[in-house]
């Protein structure tokens, strides 16, 4: 469930004392609603959820995550082949 | 309960059709519904034989080999980016006819006009189909007008049937595939679906993205005039490239190996598919060809291809074999694998 | 796309599995329990890859799936009255009632749309003020924020032609349920990594407690969903069970807190029937009373209809993990994605449409028990 994707945040503006904003999916331009990020400012990144932002994305905890996983396994390549199927 | 491997004819529901007694909008999608109203319904009733629908049919006509085919076009809207319904009404026919390996050479075109529509709008349709014509090389020599009530034709249908002639020694077609054949595409997937649905009411979205829509009569030509033993073609249009691995692996009783990373996605087609929740495989496409070639005319086939502008891109992504008859197997990004099915029907943006 | 691309390196997936593999030394059994990591884990084969003794139990996670049979047969009578555009999201289109599903009532002339956010459905109630129109409002708690919103700004707007069909579902008392089954096999959780990005982590706290197993909090991306099964196969072979957050980018403990208030504010919590495994009590949300005008259920009076569900669909035992799917008899025979029976064989996200659509060459078919894959 829930088919929430990241987004950059390109543009904001104000209906009625909604946020909404355009969000760029790598290449795919949205309207989305802020309204439940308010910290989310142009140029941050967002998980958008049926056309609502849902949470800003850490962008900095995405990259070290991805850096955790390149070094997963580091130290058995070292000292011995890993375990596969 | 023994484990037995899956028989694929067993899994589908015996009785035609008991499905709906009314036309759903699935049943036009080019996936496992039309399929059914095809060989079901259709068929019989013309006395043909279901097993071997190709995109066009070849026949004798005095001697000669002439090869017929005839398409609808309903697309909504009508104007799209990169395409319209006009240009649609003549290179989805044209391509038909390209998929049997014939030279295509005449149209006509029907069109059923909603009482109301702008004469400004048809004559930009009229015109856009003639200049689709005269870039396809194929003239349009006859045609019909009807007009509807208003709220009866959402604007406008249109038709086009097309003859072209197939070369002696030609014989392409969806029975043809070989275990060892190489299967190819001829450039970047997706992009006509998402193009049009891009511009749906309820979906909007911005993008740069444009329908692929042109002739692919070009590629053919190209692939025979270079020696390539072609074993079949087939334009991926509604049902994506899915539809069209898997109506050619059962045709030709053979199964298909693809490789997901082969497979060509551009990124913002990519980026709409994740969005919508919709599979590429199985994104619209309108002048694309897959072929199955003998493997040991792969690299001159993509060749041939690649140096047609409008294949270019054009790239393997898998291989004919005798494993598992009519499915198409995936290898995925991961290294696991998955079965790539016939589409049900209408593909439908999801939430989860 | 930027942080969604990275997280299907093939390589980094590889190093995962290694790990995974290298971790285990006796079978486990864990429920991933959201059906967009089901959808994960079948497409890209995940579950093949993993050792053989770790097994998959695949959770009620599909909002399409669980959402109760009669609310289904009380969105199809209010989508085919005269005058009524009905709008919902694409995966509830192909769900069976218990005679038809919306794309048939489409075909008989209802007026159905399908759109890709709630607001969509305002927009067209704001331009077709002749019309009903009602907005078929399910989904776990990572939908409820939109729903809610909507049905505010409907308010705020005095949009009279506008009204809401609710069907809200929540994870945790659904977990509950579960780990209370006398036949409960599972022994870890892989959280719903959107659900927490929007009621937070602490939920979760007390289930960890109360049952005692592991429960990570997981993303949605081949990595995420590997790395969420490292993690919890971590915690099982030692014995650990920990609340673990394994998607940080997107969860925080608290969660987003202006998105709970609105919940709160629009909906309240009601005992809600799951499709196919019963009413579990306050598991469910539905419009308050303050917005008891924009109920689509008292609007077209659709609240008295009830139904029973078909004996031979088993989707109740897929749903809380008790069968796989192909070990149904109507699996692929008489239930198929075409003529579904449950609604695990229509959504996308269902366990069987996921087996069916992405299955294994050599998965059994057939009836009864035995066979595992």
């Amino acid at each position: 469930m829930c088919l929430g994707v990241p987004g950059k945040v390109e543009q904001i503006w104000d209906v009625e004392g909604t946020r909404m904003a355009n969000v760029d999916f790598g290449g795919i331009r949205k309207e989305v609603c802020l309204a439940y990020v308010p910290e989310v400012e142009v140029g941050d990144y967002t998980v958008v959820h049926v056309g609502f932002a849902i949470t800003k994305l850490d962008e900095e905890s995405a990259l070290e995550t991805l850096r955790l996983f390149s070094q997963i396994g580091a130290l058995e390549e070292e000292f011995g082949t890993p375990f596969t199927q | 309960m023994t484990t037995e491997h899956l028989d694929l004819e067993s899994w589908t529901c015996p009785v035609p059709l008991r499905d709906s007694p009314t036309v759903l909008l699935g049943h036009g999608a080019g996936g496992r519904l039309s399929a059914d109203l095809v060989e079901h319904l259709f068929v019989p009733s013309f006395g043909g034989d279901a097993s071997a629908l190709a995109d066009a049919a070849v026949v004798d006509a005095g001697g000669a080999r002439v090869a017929m085919s005839t398409d609808s076009f309903v697309v909504r809207p009508r104007w799209f980016p990169g395409g319209n319904i006009g240009a649609l009404a003549v290179n989805g026919t044209v391509n038909d006819l390209a998929m049997v390996g014939a030279t295509p050479l005449y149209l006509t075109t029907g069109f059923i006009v909603e009482e109301g529509l702008e004469v400004d709008e048809l004559g930009r349709i009229a015109s856009a189909l003639g200049a689709a014509a005269a870039l396809a090389g194929v003239r349009v020599v006859a045609g019909d007008t009807k007009v509807v009530d208003r709220g009866h034709g959402d604007g406008v249908y249109i038709n086009t049937a097309g003859i072209g002639v197939v070369p002696d020694g030609v014989e392409i077609g969806p029975t043809r595939a070989r275990p060892g054949d190489a299967v190819l595409v001829s450039g970047p997937i997706g992009m006509h679906g998402i193009a049009v649905l891009s511009v749906r009411d309820g979906l909007e979205f911005g993008t740069e993205i444009r329908s692929d829509c042109q002739p692919v009569t070009s590629l053919v030509s190209g692939m025979l005039s270079a020696g390539v033993d072609v074993h079949v073609l087939r334009d991926p249009t509604r049902g994506g490239v899915a539809a069209a691995l898997n109506e050619i692996a059962a045709s030709s009783k053979v199964g298909v190996q693809i490789t997901e990373r082969d497979v060509p996605v551009p990124d913002d087609v990519r980026a709409a598919c994740g969005f919508l929740g919709l599979d590429p495989m199985v994104v619209a496409n309108e002048g694309k060809v897959v072929a199955f070639v003998a493997e040991s005319d792969a690299e001159r086939a993509l060749q041939a291809m690649r140096a047609d502008p409008r294949g270019a891109g054009a790239t393997r992504i898998g291989t004919v074999t005798d494993d598992h008859p009519g499915v198409v197997v995936a290898r995925t990004g991961i290294g696991g694998t998955r079965v790539v099915d016939l589409p049900l029907g209408e593909q439908l943006p999801r939430i989860c | 796309m930027k942080y969604l691309d990275e997280f299907h390196d093939p390589d980094l997936a590889k190093r995962l599995l290694d790990e995974i593999h290298a971790t285990v030394t006796q079978p486990w059994a864990m429920m991933e329990v959201c059906g967009g990591q089901t959808h994960t884990i079948i497409r890209n084969g995940i579950d093949q890859l993993l050792p053989d003794g770790v097994e998959m139990i695949h959770g009620p996670g599909c909002p399409v799936c669980v959402t109760p049979l009669e609310v289904i047969d009380r969105a199809l009578a209010i989508a085919a009255e005269p005058d009524v555009i009905f709008c919902s999201f694409g995966d509830m289109i192909r769900v069976p009632g218990s005679e038809k599903d919306l794309f048939r009532i489409k075909s008989e002339g209802g007026d159905i749309r399908v759109v890709y956010s709630p607001l969509d459905a305002v927009q067209i109630a704001r331009d077709n003020p002749d019309k009903q129109v009602v907005f078929f409002g399910i989904g776990f708690e990572t939908t409820a924020p939109a729903n809610a919103m909507t049905v505010y700004l409907a308010k705020k707007e005095g949009l009279t032609n506008f009204s809401m069909l609710v069907s809200h579902v929540l994870v945790p008392p659904a977990i509950s349920t579960i780990m209370e089954s006398p036949t409960c096999r599972v022994q870890a959780f892989l959280a719903a990594g959107h659900v927490c990005a929007v009621m937070g982590m602490r939920q979760y706290v007390p289930l960890v407690e109360q049952y005692h197993v592991p429960i990570v909090v997981t993303g949605f991306e081949p990595l995420d969903v590997l790395e969420g099964i490292r993690r919890t196969l971590v915690q099982l072979e030692s014995g650990a069970a920990e609340l673990d957050n394994a998607y940080p980018r997107a969860v925080t403990m608290d969660g987003n807190l202006p998105a709970q208030r609105m919940v709160l504010d629009v909906f309240d919590t009601t005992d809600r029937a799951w499709r196919g495994i019963g009413t579990i009590p306050a598991s469910g949300w539905r419009l308050s009373d303050r917005y008891a005008d924009f109920d689509a259920e008292a609007r077209f009076d659709v609240a008295d209809i009830r139904t029973e569900e078909s004996p031979l669909c088993r989707s109740g035992e897929v749903l809380q993990g008790l069968i796989k799917p192909h070990e149904c008899s109507a699996f692929g025979t008489s239930c198929t994605p075409r003529n579904p029976l449950g609604a695990p064989m229509v959504s996308s996200e269902g366990a069987c449409a996921a087996y069916y659509a992405f299955r294994r060459l050599d998965a059994p078919v057939g009836a009864g028990a035995g066979g595992t894959t």
